[in-house]
């Protein structure tokens, strides 16, 4: 398949940000103007002036998962070729079905791991 | 009419796809809005309270019969859009302006951009085969779809970083690990489909118009159910919808990442939200409910050549286009049924749900599957 079969991809995203930042400049011309002030420049934290760091620290759970997100993605990213040829190859008698058991049998196994080592754990 | 056809048929393939593309931006970004304010009357209905019925321009306040549109809030669409674009548009002075300028636009680009490879209708050709409405008819289907709409995560993430405020800042971090965590479920639910839709001797697949042509019998939701329900409930959290409402969560986040944003910056997202929600119900649709045949084992070209439809491909194609979206926008009410039936879930019990029941569910949804279909293909 050429590229160009790709092309509405590209006309879509030129689209999409060029109304898309029509539309935000539409809003800055058209919208009001008001003052600006030092209680409407400071963070919104339910009325109270905001004290210490925006930024603040976060749990190292968000980081743990990502990167279990990152391992499993990629062993899932593996199994959509597999979809390709899976009935192809069992009616030609190609083994296929007992290396992709033990695929998803490594694959589960790091999950139970994973669930074992408590790295899904979120209440602590 | 054929003079139109010709007309089109000389243009330029790349002013071909501008206009394709204007045509369908034209009916999501609208729809977008429209969704807030069914969204609104739907709330309304279960709440047993009228809704918004008040507004009415004065200059068709004339039209008789123009009360059932008041009362059914249609014009309160114009006055929420009028009110975004000339209430004021505030930029607080310590954000970080270019990403806090960006994030919406990075937010929609996805938004707009899934529905490229999503086939919408279909019409027969003079060969008599069934050819798909859908900007691009590209063998990548589904896999550009996880591609491209799992990106909108970066504008979430965008928007809470560069509102340099902590609530902003908590919806952001939240919602980037419970989007990447349902993706995973979502992927492996849809793998059985694709794992029946490729024959042998095929080319390999994953478009969508290819899983819709194998439904023309049994629809994939029928005997692959638990799929379909994988698959809805990965859908509800990756669009941030309660009950996995962690991204805005304005019981605990007053509105999440989106807190500082407000005019029509807000509306955008909120614009990428239904738009997520539209794309997904109809991949749903596609994958699951047969796609624009009307019922089980009563495939669209049964239905052209009953309504002598076979030699008329607009008519057939808008027949198609409205089974579709019929079913689609049910999903849509599903969404907003599913809002005011279910409570909020605490951010723990969402990541336990994903990484502890529904992707070990995915994964032996899959392997039952893969025995299956090898028990089937093996048998003749």
């Amino acid at each position: 398949m050429s590229y160009a079969a790709y092309l509405p991809f590209l006309v879509q995203i030129v689209l999409a940000a060029g109304i898309t930042g029509g539309v935000i400049l539409a809003s800055q011309l058209l919208g009001q103007r008001a003052l600006g002030s030092k209680i409407k420049d400071a963070a919104y934290e339910c009325g109270i002036l905001s004290d210490g760091s925006t930024h603040t620290r976060f749990s190292v759970k968000f980081y743990v998962t990502a990167m279990l997100f990152i391992l499993f993605d990629i062993e899932v990213v593996f199994l959509i070729p597999w979809t390709f040829v899976y009935r192809d190859f069992l009616a030609q008698n190609i083994a296929i079905l007992s290396p992709m058991l033990f695929f998803l049998f490594v694959l589960v196994l790091g999950l139970f791991y994973e669930v074992k080592k408590g790295a899904l754990e979120w209440e602590k | 009419m054929t003079a139109v056809i010709e007309l089109w048929s000389g243009l330029h393939p790349l002013l071909q796809a501008v206009i394709k593309g204007l045509a369908v931006i034209g009916v999501m970004f609208p729809f977008g809005g429209a969704c807030s304010l069914i969204e609104r009357k739907v709330s309304a209905w279960m709440q047993g309270r009228p809704g918004p019925n008040r507004a009415l321009p004065f200059w068709v306040a004339w039209v008789p019969g123009i009360g059932l549109l008041q009362r059914l809030g249609v014009f309160h669409l114009m006055a929420d859009g009028g009110k975004m674009f000339f209430k004021e548009d505030p930029v607080p002075g310590h954000v970080n302006k270019f990403y806090f300028y960006l994030a919406p636009v990075v937010g929609m680009i996805p938004a707009l951009t899934t529905v490229t490879v999503v086939p919408f209708g279909a019409y027969l050709n003079e060969a008599g085969k069934m050819v798909p409405l859908v900007l691009a008819n590209l063998d990548v289907g589904i896999l550009a779809v996880f591609a491209v709409s799992s990106l909108g995560v970066y504008a979430l993430i965008l928007a809470g970083w560069a509102s340099n405020s902590k609530y902003p800042f908590l919806g952001g971090i939240r919602a980037s690990a419970q989007l990447i965590s349902y993706e995973l479920s979502m992927t492996l639910s849809v793998l059985p489909v694709f794992l029946w839709v490729n024959v042998p001797g095929g080319n390999g697949t994953l478009s969508l118009f290819d899983v819709v042509s194998a439904q023309n019998g049994a629809w994939f939701g029928l005997w692959m159910p638990l799929s379909a329900i994988v698959f809805l409930v990965a859908l509800f959290a990756e669009t941030n919808r309660l009950p996995f409402d962690m991204a805005e969560g304005e019981a605990d986040l007053v509105g999440g990442f989106h807190t500082e944003y407000g005019a029509m910056k807000w509306g955008l997202f909120f614009v990428a939200e239904y738009s997520h929600m539209l794309i997904g119900s109809g991949v749903f649709v596609l994958l699951f409910l047969g796609g624009w045949n009307p019922l089980p084992w009563v495939p669209l070209a049964d239905v052209a050549v009953w309504l002598h439809l076979t030699t008329q491909p607009i008519l057939l194609g808008l027949l198609s286009i409205g089974i579709f979206l019929g079913k689609a926008l049910f999903f849509i009410f599903l969404f907003m049924w599913v809002r005011w039936t279910v409570p909020r879930f605490r951010y723990d019990q969402v990541m336990k749900l994903g990484w502890q029941k529904l992707l070990p569910l995915a994964i032996a949804n899959l392997l039952f599957y893969a025995l299956l279909i090898a028990w089937i293909q093996t048998r003749n």
